[in-house]
């Protein structure tokens, strides 16, 4: 772009920038640390904190950096004593409407709020009054909104309207203002899908997922219990993180040995289920193609999309495939496979999913999952986030673990197709893989399907041929995507797609609400959809098979077990249902 | 405000002129939809929001906002007779307060609420523009200016003859 360029000077430091910059990034081009507390890039620009006010010269009063415009010749000063002490004031103010919980609060060491009070040097609380009422709601499976906490910055309020849902809105006005859906309702009585979009915005403890540890420790520390731990594809994207890896280490190896250290009886990849998806979705795929059913054909292991759809685009309920999500297919066969062959009772497993997603947690207590026998498929999901303090609390050093793998038996093989469904584009390529072989009916040499990968655009297709015939596909992510394309579907504008892939969060599972939250300084610079990503596509690499009929066990359980894909017991262990939900229950709003 | 009396089928009918002027136009024709649809209404309860999120593919959670933060709009239903309190400041140091306790006193209830008989309702506002007659109370489209507390039961006598 042939931005013209301006020269402004910061703290005595002359740069030459884009004159589209704000202030706070011509200061970061300078090398120089303006604080933030309410912006959040792409997400929020509305300089209401005011913690990045700086002193323009020339400027009758101080400015919020964040959404200052530069221009030519302009001085700035970010640190003189004016500016250092309004800053202070209004921490000052913010933190005497806050409860000040820190050292049992959730995000301890990793708050926004926090950070800033320490690095202001604010020893005390200065004033002292009554603070604004303020709702704790933990009424769903997924969210937890504790508004005694809340900042009212305004990043959930945008991260849900960006994602075009919108349940969460500032309420009322002055003192009393809270964030919160419509009436106030809980989360739980409103259309939201848990995507956890906004708990991974929330620069403090006033988003967090429902903590679920405990259930895991007490499953351990119970010998009756048979507990087996999987873990989803984007996790070892994203736990490094929690241990002060770079963004974008692939942390698989060490990973698993802590997994294993936890005292758990069995340690598998959610990837096994991603292959096995493959195999069923597939299959459903190239029947829909075959015997003329409803198409396009649109993915179904992303937890908050099916809500999605379920609340907002009923009509496409058909085109979804009746495939569980990975976990789940997983979850179902631990308790009929692994038990049988293993001499278990079933009611003894307690089948624990770690995901990148808060959106799992109610996902496992949808009544379509749970089995004739009226146990669950997943008994606990637990987030990124959760597992990495399950781990703190074991006392192991992440950092000096060795580098190990899942448990081998039975459910414990993966390919390189099961590691890319943690990327947006990743489910797509990884059905490609499969379905291309079985209609080329041969080991096709090239099956990496980059034009489906990548963020750049937020809804990517690509055109094969794969037999002779051509196959239109389509992938979106993040909800708003979802809206934009089925839009389209629905008006006519597009509607040769046979099959789609959707994601309910930008850039894929890497990024789902679950993973461990990174803050909005540290966002500036780094886009994390892209460097998570590539530690699935480096996995994906150096896997010995990368495609999902390869993979032996999972061959091994149709020949034993399972019968042919999408035949009558695939479909009563491994495929769902799903139905519409009402937006605004009037049982709920009119309360 | 004024409250224009209309059979729920002409409120319907009248509704949905206001929301197919509007339809499609999203956020920037939010405040002139719960306006006009405040008009036919005289509040705004739930459904009447969700129809205007519809129309205007906005959220409810949205639309509540704007509701609640704005003291112009109203959740719940204006008496027959709405009694609104200016306590901008002229109002306010001629000592409107007093008129509000006396009001809420001699009705029962407080402000914000309406009478179990939907006759009377009670709010308050900031300024009404008409500071040369401070302390004021409108009771629909009748100005009472000069105001002492000792005036307020025989207004309201007034109103319940009238009703």
């Amino acid at each position: 772009m042939a931005d013209n360029m301006v020269n402004v000077t910061i703290d005595g430091v002359k740069v030459s920038v884009p004159s589209s910059y704000t202030v706070l990034e011509a200061a970061r081009a300078a090398g120089i640390k303006i604080p933030t507390l309410c912006f959040l890039k792409d997400v929020n620009q509305i300089g209401a904190c005011r913690v990045c006010l700086v002193e323009v010269e020339g400027a009758r009063a101080l400015a919020a950096a964040c959404v200052m415009p530069v221009n030519e010749g302009m001085v700035v000063h970010t640190n003189s004593a004016k500016v250092r002490q309004t800053r202070k004031n209004t921490l000052e103010m913010i933190l005497s409407d806050h409860n000040v919980d820190c050292l049992s609060c959730i995000r301890n060491g990793n708050c926004e709020l926090q950070s800033l009070t320490e690095e202001y040097g604010i020893r005390k609380v200065t004033f002292k009054g009554i603070k604004s009422q303020s709702v704790l709601d933990d009424k769903s499976f997924s969210i937890v909104r504790d508004g005694s906490k809340c900042v009212k910055c305004g990043r959930c309020v945008a991260a849900c309207k960006k994602q075009s849902i919108g349940v969460l809105s500032f309420l009322n006005r002055g003192f009393e203002t809270s964030v919160g859906p419509a009436y106030d309702i809980s989360m739980a009585d409103a259309p939201c899908i848990y995507c956890g979009q906004c708990i991974v915005s929330c620069p403090v403890g006033a988003l967090h997922e429902k903590e679920e540890t405990d259930k895991v420790w007490d499953a351990i520390n119970d010998p009756s219990k048979h507990v087996v731990m999987q873990v989803a594809p984007a996790v070892r994207a994203g736990i490094g993180e929690e241990f002060g890896l770079p963004i974008g280490t692939r942390a698989t190896g060490k990973m698993f040995a802590a997994m294993h250290r936890l005292g758990v009886d069995k340690v598998y990849d959610t990837n096994f289920g991603a292959d096995l998806t493959i195999m069923e979705e597939g299959t459903e795929l190239l029947g829909r193609l075959k015997n003329g059913g409803v198409l396009p054909m649109i993915t179904s292991c992303s937890p908050g999309w099916i809500r999605f759809c379920e609340f907002y685009f009923p009509e496409f309920i058909p085109n979804l495939s009746s495939c569980k999500s990975p976990h789940e297919m997983e979850g179902a066969l631990i308790k009929t496979y692994y038990a049988e062959k293993n001499g278990i009772d079933p009611k003894d497993i307690v089948v624990v999913s770690v995901m990148p997603c808060t959106s799992k947690k109610t996902e496992a207590a949808r009544e379509q999952l749970v089995n004739k026998d009226g146990l669950r498929d997943v008994d606990i999901v637990l987030t990124t986030r959760e597992l990495a303090r399950m781990i703190k609390q074991a006392g192991l050093n992440f950092n000096s673990l060795p580098d190990e793998g899942p448990d081998t038996d039975l459910l414990g093989e993966y390919t390189g197709a099961g590691v890319i469904f943690g990327a947006t584009g990743g489910v797509m390529e990884a059905a490609l893989r499969t379905v291309a072989d079985i209609l080329e009916e041969k080991d096709l040499p090239n099956f990496e399907y980059t034009q489906v990968r990548g963020v750049e655009a937020d809804v990517k297709e690509a055109t094969l041929t794969l037999a002779g015939k051509e196959i239109k596909v389509a992938v979106a992510h993040s909800t708003a995507a979802a809206r934009e394309l089925l839009t389209k579907i629905k008006n006519g504008e597009a509607n040769d797609y046979a099959f789609i892939e959707i994601m309910g969060c930008s850039g894929g599972c890497v990024c789902g609400g679950g993973q461990p939250i990174v803050p909005a300084q540290d966002l500036m610079d780094i886009d994390i959809r892209a460097e998570r990503a590539k530690a699935l596509y480096e996995e994906d690499k150096v896997m010995p098979e990368r495609k999902s009929h390869k993979n032996s066990q999972v061959m091994q359980l149709y020949k034993d077990f399972l019968g042919e894909p999408n035949g009558h017991k695939a479909h009563e262990l491994l495929h769902t249902t799903y139905g519409q939900r009402e937006i605004s229950p009037d049982s709920v709003l009119e309360k | 405000m004024s409250i224009i009396k209309m059979t729920p089928e002409e409120q319907s009918a009248k509704f949905e002129e206001v929301l197919s002027k509007f339809r499609g136009q999203g956020q920037k024709a939010l405040m002139a939809t719960l306006q006009q649809s405040q008009e036919i209404y005289g509040y705004l309860p739930l459904p009447v929001q969700r129809k205007v999120a519809e129309a205007l593919d906005v959220s409810v959670a949205e639309v509540y906002g704007v509701v609640s933060f704005y003291s112009f709009f109203s959740l719940k239903p204006k008496g027959e007779y709405a009694f609104n309190v200016c306590l901008g400041t002229a109002c306010y140091v001629k000592g409107s307060q007093a008129l509000l306790d006396k009001i809420e006193a001699s009705l029962g209830i407080k402000q914000g609420d309406v009478t179990e008989d939907t006759k009377f309702s009670i709010s308050a506002c900031r300024c009404v523009g008409a500071c040369g007659l401070a302390p004021v109370v409108l009771v629909n489209d009748d100005v009472y200016g000069r105001l002492t507390p000792d005036e307020i039961p025989g207004i309201i006598a007034k109103y319940k003859e009238e009703a």
